[in-house]
Parts: C-alpha cells; structure tokens; sequence
C-alpha cells in the first residue's frame, strides 16, 4: 500500500465491487500501452530512513556559514513567526481562491501583499506576485510591448542582473545594451523603437542609479520605463512610482524568505492602475456579499488564461501565494522603522567593510559611485581568496570571473565577521 | 472580523521584531546618497507587535479551507494530503540556508538532490532529459514549446507556426502557443471523449510544430488512442507534448515515451505532494526525448566522476528562471518519490481507483457524459434543473470544497472530482451523501447557498468596476 493511503484490503475490495470490476488492473483496461514491469526505482523509505538521508546530505553543503554572497538573493533575517503562520495548513494546504466564500483568508492576505507592494513602490496597483524576480522582469518587458503596441525590444545595461537578462532573452524579448560606465547607466541614447526602458537600482553591482533618467529618457521616445528594486532598498530610496516610472518589478526574496538554493521566492509586479489590465497574473480586490458584507475576490479575471485561453496576455496561472504570504507576514512584522532599520544596518556594515577593504589596499571597481550593501571589490584572484574563506569558515563573495568579488552585506552580519573577512582576504594576496 | 486590515491593529511606534545591533560605525545615507534618490515619505505600513500579527494571520486562517480542514477533490489539481516529513526536510538549516550561487564544491548535497530527482522522473516517463528549472505547470509548457521552436530554428525548419490542443485543454495550453508565438489550433473529441484522431489526421501538416495533449484529458479520460495519435503527429515531423497535470493516474500504469511523447512537464505540486500554498510556489519539471534535451533550459545537473556540477545545455534556449527553479519543491518531491520508490503504481491505483468509485455512486443522478472507466477524476454534470454553480456552493454548506466547475468546456455545467488516493472510503461515502442530497434539493433554497460560510456568494463585478486592490 501507498504511504499516506486510507485503503484497507477489505475497502479496496467493497469500492471495486460497487464499481463492478474484479480487479485494480481492470480499471487500467483502456490503458495502451501498458507499462508491465515495475518501475525501477529505489525501495521505499520509512519517514525516518528519508529524513536520515536529508540530514546526511545537507552535511555536503556549505550552509549556514557566515555568507556574502548576493547577486539577487540575501541572506537576511527571517523572522520565527513567519514559518509559523505560513506552516499552518489552512495557508499551506489550500489552493487558487477559485471558491471566495472559502478562501477569505488568502484573499485578504493578497489584498495585503498588494497594498505593501503599492506603498513601497509608490503605485497604485500591484499583482499578487509571480514566480520570482527574473520572470517580474520577463513579464514587464512583455507588458511594454502590448501597452506600447511595439516589438518586445527593450534598452538595458550590464546593471540589470545578468541572470534576469538571460531570462527576458528566453521570453522572446530583444535587448539593445546601454552604455554603462563608472557603474551607472547612461541612458542619454535610447532607440526611439524601444518598447521598454529598464533600470535596476540598486542595480547588479549595487549602485544606485537614477530612475528619474531612465523614466526621461523612456517617455521621450514613447516608450514605458520600469524600474528594478529591491524592496528593502524602497525603504530608504524613493519610491520609483515618484521618480516616474511606469512599472516597477523585482524580488521578494529579501522580505522574510530563506535563501533555499534559489526557490521558492516570489517576484513582485506593480503599475498604474490605468495600466491594469495588462498586468499578468492573479489580482485580489474588495467586494461585498449578498448580505453587503466586505469581502475579498479575484478580479479583473478577463486578462487570464483559464477565460481568455490563446488570447490571454500571458500563460501564468499561479502566483506564489505562500511566500506572498511571508513577505506580507515579514512587512507587518518591521513596519516601515523596521525595514528602513535593516537597510541602514546592512548599508553601515556593508561601508565599514568596503572602508576596511580600502584601507588595506584593495579598491573598489566603482569607487565614486552610491552603494547600499553591496560592492564590487577588485581581487586578483577571487577564487582563491574565496577557497581561504571557506577554511576559516567563511562563504566569501560572487567572483565575477574579472579579477573582481561581488560583495553582500547584510543586518546579519557581525564586525567580528567583517573584520574576519578582512584579515582572510589580506593574508590570501 | 472579514476586511480588518493589518495595518488598522497598529499604533505608530510598535514593532514585531528585533533586529541585531549595530556593531561598526553608523553611516550615515544623507553622506551617501543624491538627495533626489532618498524617500521622503515613508511607506504606509502596518506597526504592530507580534502577538497581533501572529493573532491577525491566525484568525484570517480560520476563514481559509485546505486539504487539512476539509475534502476537497479540486479537478485537475490534485489536492492530495501534504505530508509534514517534506516541510521538515525543507526546513533543514544545511539546505534552507543555502545560497544558488555558491560553488559547485560548496553545494554537492543539493545538487546531488537534483541530479536523484532528474533520475527518478525519466524513469517514471520512460524519457532520458530532464529539467527541473521550471518554476510551475504553466512555466513547464511553455519551456516545452519554447525548445520544440528552438529544435525547428536549429533544424532551419522555418514554416512550422502551429500548435494543435485539443477543445478539452487547461487554458494555460493555448495561452503557451500564443506566448510562444505559435497560433494555437483546436481539434475536437471522438464520442469517447478522447482526440478525434480522424479529425487530426486531417489536420496535421508540415506546418504543425507540436500537439499538447493532456492524458488523462480534462474529461478524466484516456488517451486511448495516444501512440496512433503520435505516430501521426511524428510521420508529419512534428512532436507530441503530455501536459503531466494528471500524471496521479499514470505512475506506473503507463510510461509517456511508450505513448509516443516527446516532451512532458510534471506538476511536482499535485503528483508528487509538494504544497500548494493557497495557489503556488509551484514546481514545473519537464523531462524529453534525446532529441530535443540539448534544447533544455540553462542548468541542468550532471554526473562528473564523483562530482556534481551544473550544466548549460548545448543548444538551450536559456534560463527560465534567475537560480535552479524552486528548489523547496524539488526537494519535497524527491523525499516523496524516495518515501515510496516503486510503490508510487499503488498511489495511482488508489487514485483511479477512488474515482470510479465516486462515478459508481454518483452514476444514476448526475450524468455522467463519459460513462467508462474513469481514471483518476471523472466528469459529471447536474441533474436537469439544476446549476453547477448552485451544487458547488451548496456543497460548501456540508462541509466540503466543490470540485472545479465550468471546465473543462465541451460540457455543459461542468463538474470535474478528482478525490485523489489520500481520502478514505467513508469521506467519498459522505460526499457522494451529500450531492446526492443536493441533487433533491429545492433550486430556489439552493440559490441561497452558501449560508455557514465565511461569506455568502459576492459580487464579482462590483469588484472589477470598481477596483480596489489595495488599502
């Protein structure tokens, strides 16, 4: 019998029976062709053995280790409370609010997802989420060129995480590189054919860089600009909906997800409300019940795929609802002093490193360019630096294959960590 | 209460969590920044303590059903029992704490996870490539019908630009042609339910790129004319794609590559028990025939010596996502598959087997449109004078969640149950009770339902003519 299976002989034997078949191989007579042997795959586990297995491999990784790595994904607080609430089944165990009258519960936790979105972008509508930050910006190349009525062709720099770039590419998206230059984009030249502007800030290499320009620069050719940002960094940077832009996209991760080799994160995605119904994915909005009661449903439910099919304007269907729910969780949890709080921890450690780096003789590649807690620090041999980092402990920065580390620092951070990655590094030449 | 809003339990000043302290020099971000990049109003969120958010999500909670408070046999999603061992395993610091770019040498535990699942999913397709990047059903069509396009560019094979689904797919199967700009072409049903393969014979060109086929099809009925249906599709060069949404009725009862598919995705949250968390995250694996794997998503995981390493695929159309696809999912089905190895052919007959059990019972009141054997959901429609949409909600005052109605399309007041292997014969037993109570009842009182709901029924066009999607 299966694992996590009710059956008992004698009901496997009643159900056949009111079926009126004498055996489970008769309810796979229409099969063809039949698989006859059985599936070579190795012996089930008692619950036990698995978790032994689990254990025993999470030793071959390098986790949990002081890290400073980040390059889109952070290693970041995560509060006890959130694995708490989202590990109740009533969140877990449940699936799209296709019944509101029974799913009130995620219904007013996307609402709320919504609003942090909103507020901390400065825009007026956001989705529910989608799969994560490098498919927010897939989506949003995608949503310029239906709003704009153009090719998918959109300007992007080297400051655009490399990786989100790929992604876009595979959506069918064409990319005309904008100069990039002392680690900011110029974005004084854009193709007026362009359907897209794109800007990250703080961009791959951890500047700021100035969203009002490429906003400029996008409406002079008729073209939407959306900005890239991380949302703790929204905290402390203007909003990019004040710095004119049309759409602004990115990673969820840093709000209360655990790094997970990648996944599950949640990429966020949010815009005027004049442009909604271009907007991809799931949107939750307020109604009322028959008896006027405020409640919350799906909405706008035209722009999708199980309505629209082949005319839908994208094939999403799920959004990821359980991270959704952490970050909203994480959110409350913060507040606005809390999260401007983290990034002034993560910006003052990220300084003090990137100054204690200087002073022992590294430079950094960009030097007069604002950073928050990230840097790249030029290293001739980055991937040995990073090998006696992990001898003492320590997952040291992204190499950028260069001769230069891709550094992340964040509130978890400790001085003696700092000071400790210092030291490696100048001993490590 | 309904509508309460997080941020209206606060008070300016409250906090829910303590960060660390500050352990170097504070800097200051006037010193840093342009003046014009720092925010000048701060966001409206909510400020409140812990014990109120963790009281707030709590009590919302209680407003929301899943599979552990309530039955509810979703067509086409599978909502089986999530077991709590794969939240644990998730949990584990040495996995959970691990960053996507951290070096092949510092991550061999989770890559090896990887390289296991990919090896247990080509064999349970019968197909040798696999890609676990996808980061959902959807995400894993339209990788699928993104590398069938690569493998006709690559082959300088210009003129293919359709792809044929049948009147019975999920909605996300047209809506992947068009995002990979194919034009999506419908083929109709023999009165089996299944393909008309007459109709595709008629069909296919050397203008056909692929046909996504969903097998069981939406109607919880075999393919049973699957291989014919890929040999015509293969003497006129195109491929045949399986949606693996109902593979729960597969495993171990029928390969894909026997079938004659080419490419499939897997739900590793429906088949292979990965939470669906109120509607995602999701895991959409694809695995493929040796034609097609050098057209694969960017990474894979391959065997090197004793050393695993990531991979980019000869001819790939790229990445589909930023790191290696949602790796919490990948490792819960990977513990699943190993917590029941070749028995997963028991967890499908169960599936099947519950059913038919539910078409048995219900057979004789509802109609039933395909009155064969079912696989491992079937499809029913209302007694005459009754709605679908009334029985749902109706169902939802006995304690159990409707089945998905209105789909699939080509019956009218759709009913699409799908129990799924982890319900007893007494739940089946007192759901068949009450639709069969509901299938008596009074149309005019049964208009009124749900009535011990969270809610009663709710305007769904105030909501999207007045939008309000945020607070």
């Amino acid at each position: 019998m299966a694992r996590f299976t009710p059956h008992t002989e004698a009901d496997v034997e009643e159900m056949l029976e009111a079926i009126g078949v004498d055996t489970l191989d008769d309810l796979f007579a229409d099969v063809s062709p039949k698989l006859e042997e059985d599936l070579d795959l190795p012996p089930a586990l008692s619950e036990h053995e698995a978790l032994a297995d689990v254990n025993e491999l999470a030793k071959e990784n390098a986790a949990a280790l002081p890290l400073f790595i980040g390059a889109g994904a952070y290693d970041r607080v995560v509060p006890s409370a959130i694995s708490s609430i989202i590990g109740r089944g009533e969140y877990l165990t449940s699936y799209t609010p296709y019944q509101p009258e029974v799913s009130q519960g995620h219904l007013q936790v996307v609402f709320e997802f919504q609003s942090v979105i909103s507020e901390l972008t400065g825009l007026e509508v956001s989705n529910a989420s989608v799969y994560d930050g490098s498919n927010a910006v897939a989506e949003a190349a995608l949503m310029t060129a239906r709003l704009t009525k153009r090719n998918p062709k959109v300007a992007v720099s080297e400051g655009l995480n490399r990786r989100y770039r790929e992604v876009v590419e595979t959506y069918g998206v064409e990319l005309v590189a904008l100069p990039f230059e002392n680690g900011t984009t110029d974005f004084s030249d854009v193709p007026d054919d362009v359907s897209g502007v794109f800007v990250q800030s703080p961009n791959y290499f951890g500047i700021v860089e100035d969203i009002e320009a490429a906003s400029d620069a996008a409406h002079a050719v008729e073209a939407l600009s959306v900005a890239v940002c991380d949302p703790i960094a929204l905290a402390v940077l203007e909003s990019p909906g004040n710095l004119g832009a049309d759409v602004a996209v990115g990673e969820a991760q840093p709000l209360g997800m655990p790094l997970l080799f990648g996944g599950p994160y949640a990429g966020y995605m949010a815009t005027h409300e004049k442009f909604v119904r271009q907007l991809p994915g799931r949107i939750a909005g307020e109604t009322v019940d028959k008896d006027g009661k405020l409640a919350y449903v799906l909405t706008l439910r035209g722009r999708e795929q199980d309505i629209r099919r082949a005319k839908a304007n994208s094939n999403i269907c799920t959004n990821q609802a359980l991270t959704a729910l952490a970050a909203t969780v994480y959110a409350a949890l913060l507040g606005p002093e809390g999260l401007r709080e983290v990034a002034e921890l993560s910006a003052s450690k990220a300084h003090y490193l990137a100054d204690r780096l200087q002073a022992s003789g590294f430079r950094l590649r960009y030097p007069e360019a604002p950073f928050l807690w990230e840097f790249a620090v030029e290293l001739p041999d980055a991937a040995k630096a990073n090998e006696a980092l992990l001898e003492n402990g320590i997952v040291g920065g992204l190499d950028l294959g260069d001769g230069a580390m891709l550094v992340a620092v964040t509130e978890k951070r400790t001085k003696k960590e700092l000071d400790a990655f210092v030291e490696v590094v100048s001993n490590a030449g | 209460m309904l509508g309460d809003l997080i941020r209206d339990k606060g008070r300016e000043g409250r906090r829910g969590y303590t960060l660390p302290k500050l352990d170097v020099e504070e800097t200051n971000l006037d010193d840093v920044l342009p003046e014009k990049a720092r925010r000048k109003e701060k966001p409206k969120l909510a400020e409140v303590d812990e014990p109120t958010v963790i009281r707030h999500y709590t009590n919302l909670s209680r407003n929301q059903w899943g599979i552990d408070t309530n039955f509810y046999p979703l067509g086409s999603c599978t909502m089986k029992h999530n077991p709590r061992v794969n939240e644990q395993a998730a949990a584990v610091p040495g996995f959970a704490m691990l960053h996507p770019l951290q070096s092949e040498g510092q991550t061999q535990g989770a890559l090896r996870v990887m390289y296991e699942l990919q090896g247990f999913l080509a064999e349970i397709s019968g197909l040798p490539a696999v890609s676990l990047q996808p980061m959902a059903g959807a995400q894993g069509e339209l990788t699928s019908i993104l590398m069938i396009k690569k493998y006709f560019e690559d082959a300088g094979d210009e003129g293919r630009t359709a792809v044929i689904v049948p009147e019975t797919a999920h909605g996300t199967n047209p809506a992947t042609a068009s995002m990979a700009n194919f034009k999506a072409v419908e083929v109709g049903l023999d009165e089996h339910g299944s393909v008309d393969v007459g109709e595709l014979r008629e069909m296919v060109d050397e203008t056909t790129a692929a046909l996504m086929i969903t097998n069981p099809n939406t109607c919880g009925v075999y393919e049973r004319n699957i291989k014919e249906i890929s040999e015509v599709l293969h003497e006129a060069g195109a491929f045949l794609y399986m949606d693996g949404a109902n593979m729960n009725a597969n495993m171990g009862r029928m390969r894909a590559a026997d079938a004659g598919v080419d490419i499939m995705h897997f739900n590793l949250h429906k088949t292979y028990s990965t939470p669906h968390g109120g509607g995602g995250p999701g895991s959409g694996a694809i695995a493929c025939s040796e034609d097609l794997a050098p057209f694969r998503p960017d990474p894979i995981v391959e065997k090197d010596g004793d050393l695993y390493t990531l991979v980019r695929p000869e001819k790939s159309i790229g990445r589909m996502a930023a790191f290696h696809g949602n790796f919490g999912q990948i490792l819960r089905a990977w513990n699943y598959i190993k917590m029941h190895g070749p028995e997963l052919k028991s967890v499908t007959d169960m599936a099947v087997l519950n059913a038919n059990y539910v078409r048995a019972r219900l057979g004789g009141t509802y109609r039933v449109p395909y009155d064969e054997l079912c696989k491992h959901e079937v499809l029913v429609q209302p007694p005459k004078g009754k709605k679908a949409l009334d029985i749902a909600k109706g169902l939802i005052d006995h304690g159990f969640h409707p089945p998905t109605i209105y789909f699939p399309l080509v019956v009218k007041e759709a009913m699409l149950i799908e129990p799924t292997e982890t319900e007893s014969k007494e739940t089946l037993d007192d759901f068949v009770g009450a639709m069969l109570e509901l299938a008596e009842s009074d149309p005019e009182e049964l208009e009124e339902a749900p009535t011990h709901a969270a809610t009663r029924r709710l305007d769904e066009t105030r909501a999207a003519r007045q939008l309000k999607a945020r607070w």
